[in-house]
């Protein structure tokens, strides 16, 4: 309720300090606008920054660390038999405290202290919200007060507004980053675990994959073999198969858009091309398992061969059709940014149009066309729902596309499916498994993004 | 018709020229649309063997449309369309029995701003013998290679980095290589649209040099923005004014006795 009272209060001083501001500002030259080093919105901007971001700033900090301040101030009001306990009785204690401010009925019996406790929390935190109303608005006012007296024609209005959006960009970015630095860090240290309990020597080099662990040390038939080679082997197998599909198709529809495609064409073809990239990847899944799989099996047992009803080569191959558009897409553009005078040039010299592609064309694209394959192969890496739904989990050590094999994301995804003890090594693996994972579709991203620089530095 | 050997002597040129320039190109009534908009409005054109032809005119005036129509470069555009004839050794250029592609072999061309493939030295000069098949072995496109190098007056330039990438080379010396791999090819008649605007006063020195040497062996047509250019390298110049060509004549003559007063207007500096 105080909460958002305050937010509106300070919407309207922000306004307020706006408009407050841009007349104030016409008013200290007497309306001669020339006269002022920046034009009257800076100044109206400049007061309302001052308005909105201290109390804006006081209100994050304040929703951040008032519950904590307000547990802490409660908890000191307690007896010491409650509070001289092991850390674990304490959080216990807490949330007992927390459930019973909230009015939920707490499993057992409350002792009357904690009872007080409870009330005495939630009059805390009134209490805080109203401090919080008050002085959010002094600050807010106080604020564009002081920013207000500060207006003078030779104020640099402009330039102090500008660094604070130049603040504010360098926030939001830090933002991704941030986040970014935060899951690694989170993918590492759950992977340091992992590897305390089993070598990173036996998980990278091990030729056997069965994640499931005894539970009781007389359980049998869970032997808990964690070399990831196969996963690994099985990953490139897929991805190859992807890769087979999907280079030649997406490149030489990309050939074919941007060079042969009269324009006409080409503005119906593209976005239909790209429907393909629309598909969700579940979807492939169904097309994988319920059409691909069964067509594979079929087809090559009327050959002759032996194969599973799950296949890596039903599921590269989806896999490939899905990147299609990815690589189609990618290298259209890249083709397309091969300067018009280099072709112009190879027809001047009498070469034919697949001379001129073959021989120019692409060699001047190859760059930004390997770029766009690398890409292409760190998404058909990272692709898990088609391995699910059509490879299989059976993690067999075989180069045969006709086998069921399993990827590390497919086995990442199944080994956090349902519930978990975080503990054990079978959960952990899939952190080592995610950490593999990230560095190398990582290490293929940065020479992808490396070469695509090459290429741009050439013809700008 | 005179028969175009790989690489004509000097001697053979000049004697080739006392006999009296004979016709090279003709165009009778050219007219070039491109969608519903007209380019040209009926050119008629005589290009002389062994003569280097200057297309002056304002922007916009239809002598690069021109150009391109003589190794039909238009045919790489939309919507364009070509009327009346244009003949190469009286052989119709848009006919049936004529490729686009082996006319372009013959009439080649150089642009305005240097065009390099991203390949080596080597390979910018070799590709079109290569694609053409001239030269059987190695020995011979090495042989080639020197030749048009030498006669665009890049060899000693380049000689020891044949092997590095044509683009790092510097803008004249670009332009001196696509010069070189047109020559390649040893087509009869090299198309020149505005070779020189890219380039600083003495790399076009340079250029203009090569142009006057060429005159040798090839039929060159240039199109230019710069008349005393037109007037240092052509012996024969048009004046194109609104897709129309106003006269054409010897330059001495188009420079200090025009006929016409749009031409006059124009060289003198009048309008353009």
């Amino acid at each position: 309720m105080q909460l958002t009272v305050l937010i509106i209060v300070l919407a309207l001083l922000t306004i307020a300090g706006f408009q407050l501001g841009r007349s104030r500002a016409a008013a200290t030259v007497g309306g001669r606008l020339v006269e002022l080093h920046s034009v009257p919105s800076y100044h109206g901007l400049y007061v309302a920054l001052w308005a909105g971001v201290p109390a804006v700033l006081l209100l994050a900090f304040w929703t951040a660390s008032e519950s904590w301040v307000v547990m802490q101030l409660v908890l000191a009001g307690l007896p010491d038999q409650f509070t001289a306990v092991d850390p674990q009785a304490l959080s216990l204690l807490q949330a007992d405290i927390l459930n019973l401010a909230h009015g939920i009925n707490a499993s057992r019996e409350p002792a009357p202290e904690v009872l007080a406790a409870a009330e005495r929390y939630n009059r805390l935190h009134a209490l805080g919200d109203w401090a919080l109303l008050v002085v959010g608005s002094c600050l807010a006012l106080a604020g564009l007060t002081w920013a207000r007296g500060r207006l003078s024609p030779d104020m640099r209005a402009r330039n102090r507004v500008e660094r604070a959006i130049n603040v504010a960009l360098i926030i939001c970015s830090l933002v991704a980053i941030l986040t970014t630095v935060g899951i690694v860090l989170s993918l590492l240290f759950e992977a340091i675990r992992f590897f305390t309990v089993i070598s990173p020597v036996e998980f990278l080099f091990g030729l056997h994959w069965s994640p499931q662990m005894a539970m009781r040390a007389d359980q049998v038939g869970s032997s808990g073999a964690f070399g990831a080679i196969p996963l690994f082997t099985g990953t490139l197998l897929i991805t190859v198969v992807a890769m087979a599909v999907a280079v030649p198709v997406g490149l030489m529809s990309a050939i074919y858009m941007s060079e042969y495609a009269n324009p006409h064409l080409r503005t119906w073809l593209k976005p239909i091309l790209e429907i393909l990239a629309g598909i969700p990847t579940v979807v492939y899944g169904f097309f994988a398992a319920l059409t691909m799989a069964p067509f594979v099996r079929d087809v090559g047992q009327s050959l002759g061969f032996a194969v599973s009803s799950e296949s890596a080569l039903a599921a590269g191959f989806v896999m490939g059709v899905m990147i299609i558009p990815f690589v189609s897409s990618l290298s259209d553009d890249v083709i397309n940014a091969v300067p018009q005078a280099l072709r112009d040039g190879s027809y001047g010299l009498g070469a034919t149009k697949s001379e001129t592609i073959r021989h120019v064309v692409l060699p001047a694209a190859l760059p930004g066309i390997v770029a766009a394959i690398m890409l292409a192969v760190s998404r058909a890496i990272g692709e898990t729902m088609i391995v699910v739904m059509a490879a299989g989990l059976a993690a067999n050590l075989t180069a045969n596309p006709l086998d069921a094999v399993t990827t590390v994301t497919a086995q990442i995804a199944s080994l956090l499916v349902g519930d978990q003890e975080f503990d054990s090594p079978k959960t952990l693996s899939a952190f080592g498994l995610g950490l593999v994972l990230f560095l190398v579709t990582l290490t293929l991203n940065v020479v992808a993004l490396r070469v695509v620089q090459k290429y741009r530095e050439k013809y700008d | 018709m005179t028969v175009q050997t790989q690489f004509q002597t000097g001697a053979q040129a000049a004697a080739l020229r006392q006999s009296g320039a004979s016709v090279k190109m003709v165009a009778k009534d050219v007219k070039v649309f491109y969608g519903a908009k007209q380019a040209l409005k009926g050119i008629d054109l005589e290009i002389q063997e062994n003569r280097v032809m200057a297309l002056i005119g304002p922007s916009g005036c239809g002598k690069s449309t021109f150009l391109r129509c003589l190794n039909r470069m238009n045919d790489t555009i939309e919507n364009c369309r070509v009327e009346g004839l244009i003949a190469l050794d009286g052989e119709d250029v848009y006919g049936r029995q004529i490729d686009a592609v082996q006319l372009r072999a013959r009439v080649g061309m150089v642009f305005q701003k240097p065009n390099p493939f991203p390949k080596s030295i080597y390979d910018n000069i070799s590709y079109g013998p290569r694609i053409h098949g001239i030269a059987s072995h190695r020995d011979e496109m090495d042989e080639i290679v020197q030749k048009s190098l030498e006669r665009a007056g890049l060899w000693n330039e380049v000689k020891d980095r044949l092997r590095e990438p044509g683009t790092g080379l510097s803008g004249g010396q670009q332009q001196r290589l696509c010069i070189a791999r047109a020559v390649a090819v040893s087509p009869e008649v090299i198309l020149m649209d505005e070779p020189c605007s890219a380039l600083d006063p003495i790399a076009t020195a340079h250029i203009e040099e090569l142009i006057d040497e060429l005159r040798e062996n090839y039929t060159i047509v240039i199109v230019t923005h710069n008349m005393q250019q037109a007037a240092r390298v052509s012996q024969k110049t048009a004046f194109f004014h609104l897709g129309e060509m106003v006269e054409c004549d010897d330059t001495e003559e188009i420079f200090t006795n025009p006929r016409d007063e749009r031409t006059q207007g124009y060289i003198t500096g009048r309008y353009g």
